[in-house]
């Protein structure tokens, strides 16, 4: 294997019960990218997340943390054995020591001037050094998350683990505490997990995020290419908002109900496909002769999604601008918009929501 | 999925995820404390048919079943009917006794039966007055009879009930019952036909409790003159040293144990506490006026009165009375054997409980969740069976020693020392300091430990650096439970005491069993105040078994 790899899975396998968990997963995550996992809650995320820190020990399967076996048919290594950094949605603070305690908790090894230079270090990396003699409760969510942060990485760990790190704290806050945290995380280069069921969150932290569903991994691929190019109606679904309309294929031309899909994938004869659409893909005009109706109106500040019933009576959706607003009843003409447009996805039997 | 993986994953459910020493030390414990129990269980089964069971052992199981009985209802009518009328009516004084109904809790059974007996008997003040009146042949019932016993162990075991039934009635039923007002219920019927079923887990929990304390006892019961099958085993026990006669007669006990275990569970229905979070106001109370008002008031302070304030009166005149005598010197020595006892009990305990709880934290698996249950497990079984038992397991490894080649065996090891009362008091008193030390456990989330763990941190650093830092309310809440437990404990001591050894409980039972009121009154009370200390935190609103971490 390579070195530069920071971990590394094979055909992990965990079940609780008749539940797996974690279904032959493989992952590889090189030093220092940020990956996210992500699906929905039950998917198996933070299962992966505590196989790898060693919290549960998988049914079979291995995984290696910077090139050293720390699990596979023959051994297992509890989790002070190796080298992870752990951040907790609750943060789990260690509430009876104050926070340059808890920041040195890990350094046991360094003599005692390393272990206080480390701490500094650590609290002045995460804006924090005013704070080093409170106690965890005096800490705001957002202070308490990043002495968390802190504690997790100084003992300088092949990769830190983020469990819902953003999940306890206030809306409002989340976005501040995330881009510190992450700032933080990619200053130290080390290699991050996050696992997270935000997509948002997902999509702008991460250089590569894992879709997650029932144990197994959807797939696997830069924020962009699970946005734009997903590999399933679940991924493309669960990363946001997704229409499906059939596709019509005629030689090299691909439509739909709305329009002439500008795209030349490489499609499988004799198979059905739909096109999926994302609401910024769906232009809406008003058009007292259009064959389609507007049927819901939502306004969300910035823009306003229109939900629009077509002639065939299939539903897709559109943002349009915030000052665009037609009522409900409105006759409208529907169309894609130009440039790099939707993909094509086989038709599943079983339809995900 | 191949099956290899499936097997492994369910011999790790079992066994846990690979701390060997610190899962063994727990299966170990566990099979420790419940050994006493399978003991016997085993010689029970065993020896069934070898040894002849006591004459009337017939009767015994009758008077047992009575007594239970009357206890069973007694503590009933009691414990629920005043958590209603302190929850659905107001009343003067009725603040002061919804809190101050709990303090008979302090009072063990032993020490208000002789305040009673010497009330109410032939000699005492009540009968002397009505041959006053009346003439010497007044009849009067007889105090020291069955009647006797259930009224003394009704009025200090009703708590137990009236603890549950008025905390379902405050948390559940508010809006049902009022659902049920709206529909044209009465008061009455909406508490016999919602709030009643609705508190139904909470009764059987209660009224399980009672049952056990009123199965456990053979100190109290012997002043009435009461022999139920608890008093056999002592009885025969003492009477002739017949170990396996004994054995028997504690298998009876345990038999009944079960019988009223399963009985909780069948009168529970498969219905579970439900614990909400917040804290309900209960139902609109009722305002009670004149003649009905004066009734509530006088039937509260009736039960406070007899149950406790009397009898502590009572003691405190009785003590007065004496404190003219000399203090006899004993009281000092018995009351060091007293404390040495219970310290070395509660600190066995509390290390026994608080390992077990760190080891669960490592992840211990289905085995040691299991042996962790076990230890518990004493506490749910009558002392009787609880004191044979070691008797039992200490007679095993005699044998065992003498086979193996060791002169003697243990030699009077057990029943010739403290020993057998120390290991007998482990084994039931572990149960309540398992409780408060894994409700702080409880309260520490996982992360915490997990996150200790990847910092690098041995289980041993976990344990002292982390564990026991953040559970040591709960580890201070346990020791004091278990501390007041054993200077109160007086079947176990009774039965397993070697020759002239006291403790302080034991010399108020001898001194009351002689009739010496007076002087048994200031080491009575003695053992009030101090089973009071709980039952105050608790009144207080901070049950110590749930205390909430500052």
């Amino acid at each position: 294997m390579s070195e530069a790899d920071a971990l590394r899975l094979a055909a992990v396998t965990k079940s609780y019960g008749r539940t797996l968990a974690a279904d032959a997963l493989d992952l590889v995550v090189p030093e220092g990218e940020v990956v996210a996992v992500i699906g929905p809650s039950g998917c198996g995320k933070s299962t992966l997340l505590r196989l790898v820190a060693g919290l549960e020990r998988p049914d079979a399967g291995s995984i290696e943390i910077a090139g050293e076996v720390v699990a596979d048919a023959r051994g297992w290594r509890h989790p002070e054995q190796r080298r992870v950094g752990l951040v907790f949605q609750d943060h789990a603070l260690f509430p009876h020591l104050d926070v340059r305690r808890n920041v040195g908790f890990g350094l046991r090894t360094l003599s005692r001037p390393e272990r206080r230079a480390r701490v500094e270090t650590m609290l002045h990396r995460v804006h924090l050094a005013d704070l080093a003699a409170r106690r965890p409760h005096e800490l705001s969510g957002g202070e308490q998350q990043r002495v968390a942060l802190a504690r997790a990485l100084a003992p300088d760990p092949a990769v830190v683990l983020l469990d819902e790190p953003f999940s306890s704290l206030d809306e409002h806050l989340r976005q501040r505490v995330r881009s510190e945290i992450m700032a933080t995380v990619r200053d130290a280069g080390t290699t991050a997990v996050v696992v997270t069921h935000d997509q948002t969150e997902a999509l702008s932290v991460a250089d590569r995020v894992v879709v997650m569903r029932a144990g197994r991994i959807e797939q696997v691929g830069t924020p962009q290419e699970v946005f734009e190019r997903p590999a399933s109606r679940f991924v493309a679904s669960f990363m946001g908002d997704a229409d499906y309309l059939p596709a019509t294929v005629e030689g090299d031309r691909v439509s739909c109900e709305i329009g002439v899909v500008p795209v030349r994938p490489s499609l499988t004869a004799g198979t059905s496909y739909d096109v999926v659409l994302r609401p910024h893909d769906v232009t809406v005009e008003a058009d007292p002769a259009g064959a389609a109706e507007v049927v819901h109106v939502e306004y969300h500040g910035a823009f306003v999604l229109h939900a629009v019933r077509l002639a065939s009576g299939a539903r897709v959706r559109s943002w349009q601008a915030h000052s665009v607003r037609h009522p409900v009843g409105t006759r409208v003409s529907v169309g894609l918009v130009s440039g790099p447009g939707p993909v094509l996805l086989p038709v599943e039997e079983t339809v995900v929501r | 999925m191949s099956p290899a993986p499936a097997t492994r994953g369910a011999v790790r459910r079992v066994l846990g995820e690979g701390r060997w020493a610190w899962s063994a030390l727990v299966v170990l414990v566990g099979a420790l404390i419940s050994a006493p129990v399978v003991a016997v269980v085993v010689d029970g089964v065993l020896g069934a048919g070898d040894t002849q069971l006591p004459r009337n052992v017939g009767d015994m199981v009758f008077t047992s079943l009575w007594l239970l009985l009357g206890v069973g209802c007694g503590t009933f009518v009691l414990g629920a009917g005043l958590a209603w009328l302190v929850s659905a009516f107001d009343f003067p004084c009725r603040r002061l006794l919804s809190w101050a109904l709990v303090l008979p809790l302090a009072m063990p059974a032993y020490i208000l039966g002789f305040v009673f007996l010497s009330t109410f008997d032939v000699a005492g003040p009540v009968q002397s007055l009505l041959r006053d009146w009346f003439g010497a042949d007044v009849w009067v019932p007889d105090v020291r009879s069955l009647g006797g016993a259930v009224i003394v162990m009704s009025l200090t075991l009703y708590p137990y009930v009236y603890l549950l039934a008025r905390a379902a009635m405050v948390e559940q039923s508010a809006t049902t019952y009022e659902a049920a007002r709206t529909l044209g219920a009465t008061r009455g019927r909406a508490f016999l036909r919602v709030l009643l079923p609705l508190a139904r887990p909470s009764l059987a929990a209660g009224l399980a409790l009672v049952m056990m304390e009123t199965l456990t006892d053979f100190a109290t019961v012997q002043y009435f003159n009461v022999h139920t099958v608890s008093v056999g085993v002592y009885l025969v026990w003492k009477g002739s040293f017949d170990l396996h006669s004994a054995t028997q007669i504690a298998a009876l006990v345990l038999v009944f144990a079960v019988a009223l275990l399963v009985g909780e569970r069948l009168l529970r229905g498969g219905a579970r506490f439900t614990q909400r979070g917040h804290r309900g106001v209960g139902p609109q109370r009722e305002r009670l006026r004149g003649f009905k008002a004066a009734l509530a008031s006088a039937a509260g302070l009736g039960v406070l009165g007899v149950a406790f304030v009397f009898p502590v009166l009572q003691l405190v005149v009785w003590a007065l009375g004496a404190s003219t005598d000399p203090l006899d010197p004993r009281l000092g020595d018995y009351l060091a054997n007293s404390v040495t006892l219970a310290l070395v009990v509660a600190a066995v305990c509390v290390t026994v409980a608080t390992l077990i709880g760190h080891a669960q934290r490592l992840g211990g698996g289905r085995l040691v969740r299991s042996a962790a249950q076990l230890t518990t497990f004493g506490y749910a079984v009558p002392g009787a069976v609880v004191g044979i038992g070691v008797l039992l397991v200490m007679d095993w490894l005699d044998r065992g020693l003498v086979a193996a080649g060791v002169e003697g065996g243990t030699g009077l090891l057990v029943t010739g020392s403290v020993l057998g009362i120390l290991i007998a008091q482990v084994v039931r008193f572990v149960a309540p300091a398992h409780q408060a030390i894994d409700a702080s456990f409880t309260k520490m989330p996982p992360s915490i430990t997990g996150s200790a763990l990847s910092l690098g941190a041995s289980p041993r650093r976990v344990l002292t650096r982390v564990h026991l830092p953040q559970v040591r309310s709960g580890i201070l809440v346990a020791t004091v439970l278990v501390v007041i437990d054993v200077v109160k404990e007086l079947p176990l001591v009774l039965l397993l005491r070697p020759f002239g050894f006291t403790t302080v409980s034991v010399w108020v039972y001898q001194l009351a069993s002689e009739n010496f009121w007076e002087k048994a009154a200031l080491p009575a009370l003695l053992i009030v105040m101090l089973a009071l200390v709980p039952v105050v935190v608790l009144v207080r609103g901070r049950d110590p078994r749930r205390r909430v971490e500052p």
